[in-house]
């Protein structure tokens, strides 16, 4: 156990939430260690990790950010500013957020067809390497959800990004964790795991997955987006 | 680890129904049904019926204390409360004053659970705004605990007026009624609940209830550290009852499908497929069945969870008010019975087993997989 960890990456979670917390079982689960923070004080979720998701090591975002290898965002996409960016450079950020109006207020910088939030992500932590991956399915589907990789029936992730390095990594997390990964594109395609697609709040096979993403570009929403991109020839810009 | 016996609890919306012949009932005729099924459910002897606080088409509980008040006075035992009361966009000494009156209107039958609602319309329509949702329910529920325990109260805080030695009237029994704290899912407002002392209602409305465990665990240790006396734990859940499986399961499928549908398209998740639905009866969150299968899941919930409340939410939109008088009628006359006698023959069982074989102790479930 010890030879393995040694050789595992260390797993940061921003946010002890919903999110934060069954991710942190599942990864524990496989051998992973986890360094886990919310908003405040680590005294502030000592108890809910030590209950909920006991041999995590809860502390501040700052070491969170720090120490860990690999950090997952699991905090409400509105409060993506807090995110100590400066202590993420050079690391592999996991973007599990998605926008949710009852949590974010009406937020129309978050809910636009042309830029994934994931892009989003990306443009305020220039100096990391962020994928999306873990959003699209609901947190108690997360939790009942893992099975060994071979699994008749297992359940699949959708992961995108940039590059390939980068989503081999995060398709090894995934794979540890109980889900199969599915390549779907860039962080530009990674609108397809948003809100509003086929894929948000599936619990779906590879197969089924692999399906949704297959459809997207003929779905509504899918429609949607390629007209609003189509008709704004400078978005990659409005990001800078 | 249940204080005290099970009760059973009815909640509304204020879900518009339809009628026999298929037509969708007025806002006015929806009013007074739900002030007529709150005595059918005082009738089939329930323990407690509540109302929920919505503002948007479909749903008639905008004016919570207003509905229980009339109940009020059209029944005489069953106790009345509310699923959930919006804190973050009431105001508390309002809130005081309605519950205060509510609760001496009634006799003593007054309660509430606060919470965040699945709705947020309430925000937009007072003024306020979802972001600042966790600085206004925090204030807020620390001024209402404050104005129930000590009166005269003096509170200043962000988000109303501050209060110098005030009193308010009528005045509440003392220590105030009994107000719980309903929760989702969020870890931290288990512990808020704890932090208070008040007890958990867990809004339960997917997956496998039993990933809530935890939470329940969570609320005891919680409890405890902050030295706080034990609390019960309540579970809310969505559900109709039948008298066949078979006819349950249609029934709701036909209101619940195109509400789910429509929840999505606002959320932006995709409509529920027939399997999912499939899964949610068997294992899932939905207790719709026949009266023998809800009383078995419930039984379940008593073991998983340490329930000892467990609120039934009768109506979705849509669902004919017939389907929803027999829900009542067998929640009330075949469920509750149903649960109390399967509870009796398990404690009989376990402290006869327990005579048996003094030196076997059956470890717990949830204290094993945090030991
Ligand atoms: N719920 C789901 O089913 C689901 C599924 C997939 C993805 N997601 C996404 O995952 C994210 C988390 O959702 P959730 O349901 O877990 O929400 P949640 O239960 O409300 O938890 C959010 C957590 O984030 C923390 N937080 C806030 N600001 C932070 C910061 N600057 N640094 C570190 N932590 C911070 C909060 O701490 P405080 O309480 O101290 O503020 C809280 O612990 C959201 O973006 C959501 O869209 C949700």
């Amino acid at each position: 156990m010890p030879d393995i960890q040694s050789t595992l990456p260390t797993i940061g979670i921003l946010g002890a939430g919903k999110v934060g917390t069954v991710l942190s079982r599942l990864l524990l689960a496989t051998g992973y260690r986890v360094l886990i923070a919310g908003s405040g004080s680590p005294s502030k979720i000592a108890l809910i990790i030590d209950v909920l998701a006991p041999g995590a090591h809860a502390t501040t975002a700052e070491e969170v950010a720090r120490d860990a290898d690999i950090v997952i965002l699991a905090l409400p996409l509105g409060k993506y500013r807090s995110i100590p960016a400066h202590l993420l450079e050079g690391k592999l950020v996991i973007d599990a957020m998605n926008y949710w109006w009852e949590v974010d207020g009406i937020r129309p910088d978050l809910n636009d067809p042309r830029v994934s939030t994931s892009e989003l992500i990306q443009s305020f932590l220039p100096a990391s390497r962020v994928v999306k991956a873990y959003n699209h399915m609901g947190y108690h589907d997360l939790d009942e959800g893992p099975t060994p990789a071979g699994t008749l029936g297992r359940k699949a992730i959708a992961i995108a990004g940039d590059t390939p390095s980068d989503l081999a990594a995060v398709a090894t997390l995934v794979n540890a964790s109980g889900f199969d990964p599915v390549l779907a594109g860039n962080l530009r395609d990674s609108i397809a795991l948003q809100p509003h697609s086929e894929l948000f709040g599936a619990n779906l096979t590879a197969e089924g997955v692999q399906d949704a993403l297959t459809r997207f570009p003929t779905s509504e929403r899918g429609r949607e987006v390629a007209a609003a991109r189509a008709g704004d020839g400078v978005a990659g810009l409005s990001l800078a | 680890m249940t204080t005290g016996p099970l009760e059973f609890g009815l909640n509304t919306f204020g879900d518009v129904p339809t009628d026999h012949a298929g037509r969708t009932l007025s806002d006015a005729e929806t009013v007074r049904l739900v002030v007529e099924e709150g005595k059918h459910a005082e009738q089939v002897g329930l323990d407690v019926f509540s109302v929920g606080e919505h503002y948007r088409e479909g749903y008639v509980d905008s004016a919570t204390p207003v509905l229980l008040a009339g109940i009020a006075t059209a029944t005489e035992r069953i106790r009345l409360g509310t699923a959930v009361t919006v804190l973050s966009t009431n105001d508390p000494v309002r809130l005081y004053n309605e519950f205060s009156t509510l609760d001496a209107m009634s006799n003593g039958r007054a309660q509430l659970v606060l919470g965040r609602a699945s709705q947020t319309q309430s925000f937009p329509l007072f003024g306020y705004d979802i972001a600042d949702y966790e600085t206004l329910f925090e204030e807020k529920l620390e001024l209402f605990m404050k104005l129930q325990r000590e009166m005269p109260t003096t509170w200043s805080g962000t988000v109303r007026s501050p209060l110098t030695e005030q009193t308010l009237h009528p005045q509440m029994r003392p220590g105030g009624i009994p107000t719980w704290i309903g929760v989702g899912g969020s870890p931290n407002s288990v512990i808020r609940a704890a932090r208070y002392g008040l007890p958990l209602m867990l809004a339960i409305i997917g997956g496998e209830p039993e990933r809530f465990a935890g939470h329940v665990d969570l609320y005891h240790r919680a409890l405890e550290q902050f030295g706080q006396p034990m609390q019960p734990v309540g579970q809310h859940a969505l559900g109709l009852i039948a008298d066949t499986d078979e006819e349950a399961s249609e029934t709701w499928w036909r209101a619940w499908e195109p509400m789910v549908t429509q929840m999505g398209r606002e959320r932006g998740f995709y409509p529920p497929t027939r399997e999912r639905y499939e899964l949610e009866l068997a294992s899932g969150a939905l207790f719709v069945g026949s009266p023998e299968t809800v009383a078995q899941k419930i039984v379940r919930m008593t073991h998983e969870l340490h329930i000892s409340r467990f609120d039934l939410k009768y109506d979705i939109g849509g669902l004919p008010v017939d389907a929803r008088a027999r829900t009542i009628e067998l929640f009330g006359t075949r469920v509750a019975p149903r649960v109390r006698e399967l509870l009796a023959v398990e404690q009989h069982e376990s402290q006869s087993q327990s005579q048996d074989l003094p030196t076997t102790h059956p470890v717990h479930p949830i204290g094993a997989t945090h030991a």
